[in-house]
């Protein structure tokens, strides 16, 4: 009874927040609806007994990601989506489809997947278990993840910086490379 | 049979200088030309003799493995030449005839600018017939077969550059395919049936079977495909068509190929698969019968011709009828030694003819001849004994081997007898008209610088001729030689000597073929020779009213006779029925279905209509890639929709 | 105290096709980005409930794989679209169409 209420209270939350986000029209807006997505999201996950990942989710995902976007929306200072004339051939189409599409999976998942009951707090992933695992089991994605992260920084260094900057190095290198020719050829 | 390690060399000498006049004559000096190619061929007609010599009967037949050819199962075909009493005939006339006139070609062609290339060719042939002659087996005959085919469309279209003469050339070449044709059809049941081309081997499997009196059988089959290549190769009714064109090109040539050599090829292959024949009577009645028509209406088209080459044309034709009315009522030998009589009165005729054409020069039109006994007389004599010859007076060579015939042909039916005397009165008549018209009174020919009416020897700038001249000792040389043949060489007919020397070839294995000649009567025989004779000298006679007591007479006839004259003077437009017949059909329906249908509408619609496909279809798929990242977010969603909801499908099945 | 997974796996639906709704309809890219996220959201959800349901921590590891993942993307996209911020003064995704024939 209780993990049900728990579990439409934070389900509600998702789904308005993901409705939210498509529905408004300024990109601040949609960002601060997905942080509310995560954040239930978080309790869901509490709620199938994921605590680290729950924790995880709140730390890096709403408080670091999230917070990335929205730095990047102020700082480009986007504005208001202009309203557009929606096609009058996908509302016709696409809103029966979508209903009919919703329909057919939802009564599929509900009656036709092998899915059980579970209880809550189902599976309790502790720090120590995952820890176990991740160290273990999955230490070669691990390590591997930790080179992604690395390309990232340096990818994201380079991409968002200035392209003066990148023509700068590029010069003081050109600049040196005559001098050694040129010493080359007065010595000959 | 026993191995005679020289043949394989008669073959090969003129295909050498052939091969070194054709590579590097371009560049070398006419006597140096002259020098190959006469000696090459001179050289085998040498080979030739000393081999004669050395023949005997007791030995005979020779032959020479050379190598190893096909080996396919069962199936053997070597390149073996074979040397028997037939072929040794035919290979002395063929080199003897063929040495003679490539020294007559020295001195016509010595002006031509390909000069070297016609002596060339003119080997070429020389290897072509003999491998046909000596050949061991019909694949090797074939080769040569084919080759003097070749050979004679280079030579016909010798002057390329004259469009009458290049499509006489091809018409020649073509003609001789549908013949083909039918040899090779016959060549696929000889192998079908006795496993072999092998010409001992073919004969004895052939030789006990019985004769095939009730109706057609395999062996009809065969011989009447045979006699389909025959026809084509030897101008015979219906494929002699490429024989008065083919006089489009040098005397020499008509002189060698179209008379004495390549258009006997036919005969001698005929005579060659004499026991298939044998065994076949329809075949042979079939045989007989062409040879008979074709004699007659060439005949009857030669005494209106005008042109002094295409006389001896159809002259060819009617005479190689005679010979195939030998062959298709048994006389093998009696036809064979018409072949070698005919090939020294036909070549010299055609070679006195080239002199004639050539001291006048150029000129053809035998009503702008007339007279020429006194300018030629060497000519005029020599021509003169070829005439008598081919008239059948006795007792020059054409009385013996035409008499022989008309012997054994009346031992088979009166019609075939009748006919042929009647055919040798029309070539009597027609050869003295030849002769009145072109040598008896006066000269009617034009100015002499307007007559180079046909370019017909290849003098390039004009020579001048001023009057008609005498040719040179280079050419007259071969007409006298030929002219002594033409008396002597009938000789060895008397008493039957010539017919025994082939017998070996011919008894072996004969059916129920009696030739009348054995066991007819000896008077009916001399009353029959005299009925001949007589009519031969009744040609002589009419021509002589006609052309040369009562020259307007021949006009008034032709005039009332209308559009029967017309009719033979056109050769009975028998060209432009084929033309009608199967030219224009075939050219039809070659440009409608063949051309416009299957290449353009099949073949060059799939590749273009393959090559717009892809742009179109590329075309529409250009709009996936729109530079619009919105609709390429669209085509990603649509593809992952489609993932899940198969995966989907997967999972509830 | 039992509720059927398949409820969890309704809300994952739920909270993916929202996300590529989003990504079809928006036309901002940083909202593009973010509907994004919210696939990824969801797909954690239901890795999480797959977790529970054959009582094995792979699924709940793969979730932390793929919130690292993530964050990866969206530093290196956002770097993207300051620099093409920079060039198109737009962010307008139908005006980043240099591309288009």
């Amino acid at each position: 009874m209780l993990h049900l209420i728990l579990f439409l209270f934070f389900g509600a939350v998702c789904v308005a927040g993901a409705v939210n986000l498509l529905v408004q029209s300024h990109p601040i807006n949609s960002a601060l609806s997905l942080i509310a997505v995560m954040a239930a999201l978080a309790g869901e996950y509490l709620l199938l007994g994921a605590e680290f990942v729950a924790a995880v989710q709140v730390i890096v995902y709403a408080g670091a990601i999230m917070v990335l976007f929205v730095i990047t929306i102020m700082l480009l200072n986007a504005g208001k989506e202009e309203r557009t004339k929606g096609s009058r051939v996908a509302i016709l189409l696409g809103v029966p489809g979508l209903l009919i599409g919703a329909v057919l999976v939802a009564w599929t998942l509900l009656f036709r997947s092998n899915t059980t009951m579970v209880a809550i707090g189902a599976e309790p992933g502790s720090p120590k278990a995952i820890a176990r695992l991740l160290f273990h089991d999955f230490l070669l994605p691990f390590e591997v993840t930790s080179v992604l992260i690395l390309i990232a920084i340096m990818g994201a260094v380079v991409l968002a910086s200035r392209p003066e900057a990148v023509a700068k190095t590029a010069g003081e290198r050109s600049e040196t490379t005559p001098e050694l020719v040129g010493a080359g050829r007065n010595r000959g | 049979m026993t191995p005679n390690p020289y043949l394989w060399l008669l073959p090969i000498l003129p295909l050498a200088g052939a091969a070194i006049n054709g590579f590097f004559g371009r560049k070398s000096s006419r006597k140096a030309i002259t020098a190959v190619a006469l000696t090459f061929c001179g050289a085998a007609f040498l080979l030739a003799l000393w081999i004669a010599v050395g023949f005997s009967s007791a030995s005979a037949p020779y032959y020479f493995d050379l190598a190893h050819w096909i080996r396919s199962g069962d199936f053997r075909v070597d390149f073996s030449f074979y040397l028997d009493q037939l072929s040794l005939v035919m290979l002395l006339v063929v080199t003897g005839v063929g040495f003679l006139i490539h020294i007559y070609s020295v001195g016509y062609m010595w002006d031509d600018d390909g000069f070297y290339r016609f002596m060339s060719y003119l080997n070429l042939f020389m290897f072509f017939m003999l491998t046909l002659v000596l050949a061991k087996n019909y694949l090797m005959m074939f080769i040569g077969w084919e080759g003097v085919g070749l050979a004679s469309y280079l030579l016909i279209g010798f002057w390329f550059t004259k469009d009458s003469a290049a499509a006489a050339g091809k018409k020649a070449f073509i003609v001789n395919r549908i013949g083909d044709f039918g040899f090779l059809i016959a060549l696929f049941l000889i192998i079908k049936h006795f496993g072999s081309l092998d010409f001992p081997t073919v004969f004895q499997a052939v030789a006990p079977l019985p004769s095939e009196t009730a109706g057609a059988g395999f062996l009809t089959a065969i011989g009447l495909l045979l006699m389909v290549g025959a026809a084509g190769k030897s101008a015979q009714i219906p494929l002699y068509v490429w024989l008065p064109d083919a006089m489009e090109g040098p005397t020499p040539v008509s002189a060698l190929i179209h008379a004495a050599t390549m258009v006997t090829a036919g005969v001698y292959m005929v005579a060659r698969s004499h026991i298939i024949f044998e065994r076949a009577p329809s075949a042979m009645t079939v045989v007989a019968i062409i040879g008979t028509l074709t004699a007659l209406f060439a005949a009857t088209i030669g005494i209106a011709q005008t042109d002094i080459k295409k006389v001896l044309a159809y002259s060819t034709v009617s005479q190689l009828g005679y010979m195939f009315m030998a062959c298709g009522v048994g006389a093998f030998s009696a036809g064979i030694f018409h072949l070698m009589t005919h090939a020294f009165f036909k070549g010299l005729l055609f070679l006195a003819a080239g002199s004639v054409i050539h001291g006048v020069g150029g000129e053809q039109d035998m009503r702008k001849m007339g007279g020429l006994r006194h300018f030629m007389p060497w000519t005029f004599a020599t021509m003169g004994i070829a005439t008598l010859a081919i008239a059948g007076i006795p007792p020059l060579a054409g009385f013996w081997s035409k008499d022989e015939i008309l012997w054994q042909a009346f031992g088979q039916s009166w019609v075939y007898w009748l006919i042929g005397v009647i055919t040798a009165f029309i070539t009597s008549f027609y050869m003295f008209r030849l002769m009145y018209m072109t040598f008896a009174g006066d000269y009617r020919g034009g100015a002499p610088d307007n007559s180079h009416g046909h370019d017909a020897h290849g003098h390039g700038d004009g020579h001048g001729h001023g009057e008609p001249h005498e040719s040179s000792w280079v050419m007259l040389g071969p007409l006298v030689v030929l002219a002594v043949l033409s008396l002597v060489g009938g000789l060895v007919g008397y008493g039957n000597h010539f017919e025994h020397f082939l017998d070996p070839v011919f008894q072996a294995g004969k059916a129920v073929q009696e030739t009348a000649g054995e066991t007819g009567s000896r008077s009916l025989e001399f009353v029959l020779m005299g009925i001949s004779i007589s009519v031969a000298g009744l040609g002589w006679f009419l021509a002589w009213l006609l052309y040369s007591n009562r020259p307007k007479l021949p006009a008034r006839i032709a005039e009332s006779l209308g559009g029967l004259y017309r009719a033979v003077a056109n050769k009975y437009y028998i060209d432009e029925l084929y033309a009608v017949l199967f030219v224009k059909p075939l050219i039809d329906g070659s440009t409608s279905i063949l051309w416009h249908g299957v290449d353009q509408g099949v073949i060059d619609a799939t590749v273009n209509n393959s090559a717009s496909a892809a742009r179109d279809i590329s075309d529409e798929v250009r709009h996936m890639q729109s530079g619009n990242l919105r609709s390429y977010a669209g085509w990603v969603a649509a593809g992952g929709a489609v993932v899940i909801a198969y995966m989907v499908w997967m999972g509830v099945r | 105290m039992n509720i059927p997974l398949s409820y969890y796996l309704l809300l994952s639906g739920f909270l993916f096709v929202c996300g590529v709704a989003g990504f079809l309809i928006k036309r901002n890219i940083i909202t593009i980005f973010m509907s994004i996220e919210l696939m990824l959201n969801g797909v954690n959800l239901s890795f999480v409930a797959f977790a529970a349901q054959w009582h094995s921590l792979s699924g709940q590891i793969f979730v932390f794989f793929v919130m690292v993942v993530a964050a990866a993307e969206a530093a290196v996209g956002l770097a993207i679209i300051i620099a093409v911020y920079r060039t198109r003064e737009t962010l307008n995704v139908d005006q980043v169409n240099l591309l288009k024939l």
